[in-house]
């Protein structure tokens, strides 16, 4: 290629243009890159061979190895389901107490359900299942609905107030103050009352309000939380007179309850999630909430 | 090979033709396969359209950037159809103009979030995430409780829509406003809106409050019915359950066989 000539400080040839006597050096590509370049060309036409690659209007060339992800997913999970089914099928026959006194059983079931109450539990119930303001706490022993595993079974499997589910749980409380149903001052009673069923000092120095709001409890609020406000598991009705709370128990989240009501949302989980995996979460937290409760007793910390 | 090259580069009309042939190529292969896309997408009939409050909050999703952080396509990988539930499907994103697939996972898949959070969570968790998630990273959106939601050129989104191939009705164009508005307010008449858009609309105050329609309660509607509008992805997931193990099939494990 006659187009420049050597330049005698590098060696390299110039590319022939010159710029008031300055010639521009035709310096070749190094050989790492061009050895680069190569093999990635190689790599991509034998990708095209094996690989589905290039669009034929509406296909496409699958390519020597008819690799299709839709099927290896498909047996990915197959695969999956039938290593796990070796024992989650020993589960699924099995009734409650006999998992839980199966050691072997359980090793999978705090394994699995951690990762299925991760996935699917955790974001409203927080990830040690303790809960949040407004999502109840599922390991203190304290159940709305029931504890028993068929009732904890029950409420993951239709939910409560959920708007999908037809057979699901409904529980709500009124909005007593904001539709009219008390008037302000019988809200602050009744929230002084309610305050006073778990932490009696609240009553010193306010007999008249905690009076008052006795008489409005025994008219308004007995059906659901019963005589004593202990609740009821039927209703999904709350016990008033421990320190569990959901909405929190200071005298403002109490007030606030009462006066705009809660209804209070769990989602169904039937369409989400297999009976398998609904048993080995109820066997999760009973074997989580023991677990705390046994740490509590010890008084090791968690 | 380089003594070509030169050639080409000295002469200015035969380099712009191979510019052209070249570029083509890539142009090509990306545009081809669009000639095809009605034989190659898959066909649901019954599929539903946004309601005009979803697509606001679809609007609202797409102004505060939610799509950089959370991607809305489910891949053929084996933790994510467990985790997330069956693969998406093309159809599924038929009338997503522009599609929000994402490709950053910062924050989890929403293909299919609808449903499995209950509306209470959607609000407590836009308005703070570290009230319900305390690992959260992702910023609090508390303000759009306190915005109300325009309404007024909902129409003319519905109209676009269409233009791109929504099979919006004109009655859906000219009820959008006050569609949106009865889609929060359970206890107006929705009539109206549930025949316009099926037995299957979620009609809810879905921020908790009834008393406005904020931009909260247009984008917990479009969280609460991503992955609802077609059920086209339940068959695939249901002959995988099939498949995969008898007896779970027979139990009716869907999301995880």
């Amino acid at each position: 290629m006659a187009l420049g000539e050597r330049d005698p400080h590098s060696g390299h040839m110039t590319t022939g243009h010159e710029w008031n006597g300055i010639k521009e050096l035709n310096t070749p590509v190094p050989r790492a890159v061009w050895f680069f370049l190569i093999v990635t060309v190689i790599f991509s036409i034998g990708y095209w061979v094996l690989m589905p690659a290039w669009p034929l209007g509406d296909s496409y060339t699958r390519g020597l190895l008819g690799s299709d992800q839709k099927e290896i997913v498909a047996r990915r999970v197959e695969a999956a389901a039938e290593e796990r089914a070796a024992w989650a099928q020993r589960i699924a026959a099995m009734d409650y107490a006999e998992v839980r006194a199966d050691p072997a059983l359980m090793a999978h079931v705090r394994e699995d359900g951690h990762r299925l109450f991760g996935d699917n539990c955790a974001a409203c119930h927080g990830m040690d299942a303790t809960g949040n303001s407004g999502f109840p706490n599922l390991v203190d022993g304290d159940w709305l609905w029931g504890g028993s595993p068929d009732a904890i079974a029950r409420t993951i499997t239709v939910g409560v107030n959920s708007p999908v589910s037809k057979d699901t749980r409904v529980s709500q409380m009124m909005a007593f103050g904001k539709d009219g149903i008390l008037t302000g001052e019988e809200v602050m009673a009744t929230a002084d009352y309610v305050k006073s069923l778990s932490d009696p000092g609240w009553a010193k120095g306010k007999a008249a309000s905690v009076a008052r709001g006795k008489g409005v409890f025994a008219a308004n609020c007995v059906a659901c939380h019963g005589p004593q406000g202990k609740g009821s598991q039927e209703l999904g009705a709350p016990d008033l007179t421990d320190r569990n709370w959901i909405y929190g128990g200071d005298i403002d989240a109490i007030h606030a309850t009462i006066e705009n009501g809660r209804q209070g949302e769990m989602p169904a989980w039937e369409h989400r999630l297999s009976p398998a995996d609904r048993k080995i979460l109820v066997l999760y937290l009973l074997d989580r909430g023991e677990a705390l409760k046994a740490g509590a007793a010890k008084g090791a910390p968690r | 090979m380089f003594g070509t090259h030169y050639r080409i580069e000295r002469k200015s009309v035969i380099l712009a033709v191979a510019i052209m042939i070249v570029a083509s190529i890539g142009g090509l292969i990306e545009i081809a396969p669009l000639f095809t896309i009605d034989d190659t997408v898959e066909t649901d009939p019954d599929m539903r359209v946004y309601t005009p409050l979803e697509l606001a909050g679809r609007n609202i999703y797409i102004r505060e950037g939610c799509y950089a952080c959370h991607s809305q396509m489910i891949r053929t990988l084996q933790d994510e159809v467990e985790r997330y539930g069956p693969y998406s499907l093309a159809v599924e994103s038929k009338y997503d103009h522009p599609m929000l697939w994402g490709s950053k996972r910062t924050g989890p898949d929403l293909a299919r979030i609808g449903g499995k959070y209950s509306d209470q969570w959607h609000t407590a968790h836009l308005t703070n995430p570290r009230d319900v998630v305390p690992q959260s990273i992702m910023p609090r959106y508390g303000w759009l409780g306190r915005a109300q939601l325009h309404t007024a050129h909902l129409g003319d989104d519905l109209r676009a829509m269409r233009a791109v191939g929504v099979p919006y009705t004109d009655a859906m164009i000219a009820n959008a406003a006050a569609d949106a508005v009865a889609q929060a307010s359970p206890d107006d008449d929705t009539a109206g809106l549930v025949e316009r858009y099926g037995e299957e609309t979620q009609v809810r105050t879905f921020d908790g409050d009834r008393r406005t329609v904020s931009e909260m309660d247009a984008l917990v509607a479009y969280l609460q019915i991503l992955g609802k509008l077609s059920k086209a992805a339940e068959q695939p997931a249901k002959a995988v359950a099939a498949a995969a193990t008898a007896p779970a099939a027979a139990e009716g494990g869907q999301a995880r066989p």
